[in-house]
């Protein structure tokens, strides 16, 4: 199982909290709560080892559209970048309409 | 959209009712549990964001998840308290480990000390699990013996509804579970079996169990298999509204004068009636007990 943890810059507070997905195959769980601070942190447990690039990669694209300020676990099972994407933000969505 | 596909949008068409109904199965554990509940009275107990995970998982290089694959709900049902426990089969089998196993049994045993507080509390139990998760195997199989204590008193007091749907079904010692329930639901989809048909085939050979063969597992361990032989009270569509109100159903009829799992006699003498050296089909199996009347 590899870990992982990323920060990003925030500009926006965020008021509730969201959970969605299941650590199944193929899937990733994402919890995302409002942060402390102006910024945002990821961070990752996956048992696909040596993606570090590649999940850098995913969130750096997110983050260039999302701007609130967020703490993100992800517990993945193998999730591809497209899954990893639509969690993201079906998290935000619930993050924002609750 | 072309002009085609603008005319059959168009049409009124009558849906076949397997297109009308909500699925039960394809909704995940969480949304299961909400589904039992009159609406807007759940909320979730010791949740994602409560964190209490396996700690053993990670040490293994399993990636934890943040509830244990166990959702535990209080709310009422038909305007009574009621707890609802659903196992994701989703993450890691549905299996039973040291976290997921604490938070079912004191599930049970909150709503056995409200029962004996006069506080009447149903309890549903929702399982789709593969029994003992291997990574926490001796942890797993106390938290089984746990769990059937905690059945054991609080079935005296209320009814405790089991719900085994599929797709994972329910194997090893949380069939013993569902087994002592006051009442056991199952689809067709659903499979319930002490051994599952990998293991058997495992531990006594492919001429014993083809483990490929689903006519063959689906004949043994199916739904309907297990209902047609007296040992599931009910055979549901995969349908959120008959799945709610078949429990609805069980609970307004409190806890039963005699469990199934106490009439020992009836259940010996099925056993003893059969003759090992005879290979069972699954239908002659159907038959030959219900003739015998002795279901």
């Amino acid at each position: 199982m590899d870990t992982y943890e990323f920060d990003f810059p925030a500009t926006r507070k965020v008021t509730h909290r969201a959970h969605v997905g299941v650590v199944g195959s193929g899937d990733l769980e994402v919890l995302l709560e409002p942060s402390q601070g102006m910024q945002a942190h990821v961070k990752i447990r996956t048992n696909v080892t040596g993606f570090r690039d590649t999940w850098k990669a995913v969130l750096d694209r997110f983050f260039s559209r999302y701007n609130g300020a967020v703490a993100i676990e992800i517990n993945d099972a193998g999730a591809t970048p497209g899954n990893v994407l639509l969690r993201l933000e079906q998290a935000v969505e619930g993050s924002e309409h609750e | 959209m072309n002009e085609s596909m603008s005319k059959v949008g168009a049409r009124p068409v009558e849906q076949p009712a397997f297109l009308q109904r909500q699925s039960f199965i394809e909704m995940n554990a969480r949304e299961r549990a909400r589904s039992f509940f009159d609406p807007g009275t759940e909320r979730e107990l010791v949740g994602p964001f409560d964190r209490v995970e396996s700690p053993w998982l990670a040490l293994q290089d399993v990636t934890p998840q943040s509830d244990d694959g166990c959702i535990v709900m209080k709310g009422k049902i038909g305007g009574e308290a009621a707890v609802v426990i659903a196992l994701e089969g989703a993450f890691q089998g549905g299996s039973m480990g040291e976290v997921s196993g604490a938070k079912l049994t004191a599930a049970l045993d909150l709503a056995c000390a409200d029962n004996e507080n006069g506080i009447k509390t149903y309890a549903i139990l929702q399982l789709e699990t593969g029994g003992v998760r291997l990574q926490e195997a001796n942890l797993g199989l106390a938290v089984i013996a746990e769990i059937i204590g905690s059945l054991l008193a609080l079935r005296e007091h209320a009814p405790v509804v089991c719900v085994t749907a599929g797709s994972v079904g329910c194997f090893g010692g949380m069939s013993l579970v569902a087994g002592l329930a006051s009442y056991l639901m199952m689809t067709r989809e659903g499979r319930l079996g002490m051994n599952g048909p990998e293991v058997i085939e495992q531990e006594a050979g492919i001429e014993e169990f083809n483990s490929k063969n689903r006519a063959l597992i689906w004949g043994i361990h199916g739904g309907k298999q297990r209902y047609e032989t007296g040992l599931v009270d009910a055979l549901v569509d995969d349908n959120v509204g008959q799945v709610v109100d078949a429990v609805r159903e069980f609970l307004r009829r409190g806890v039963p004068s005699v469990h199934r799992s106490a009439q020992i006699d009836l259940l010996q003498r099925r056993i003893a009636m059969l003759d090992p050296s005879h290979q069972w089909e699954p239908a002659e199996l159907r038959e030959f007990w219900t003739r015998q009347e002795v279901l």
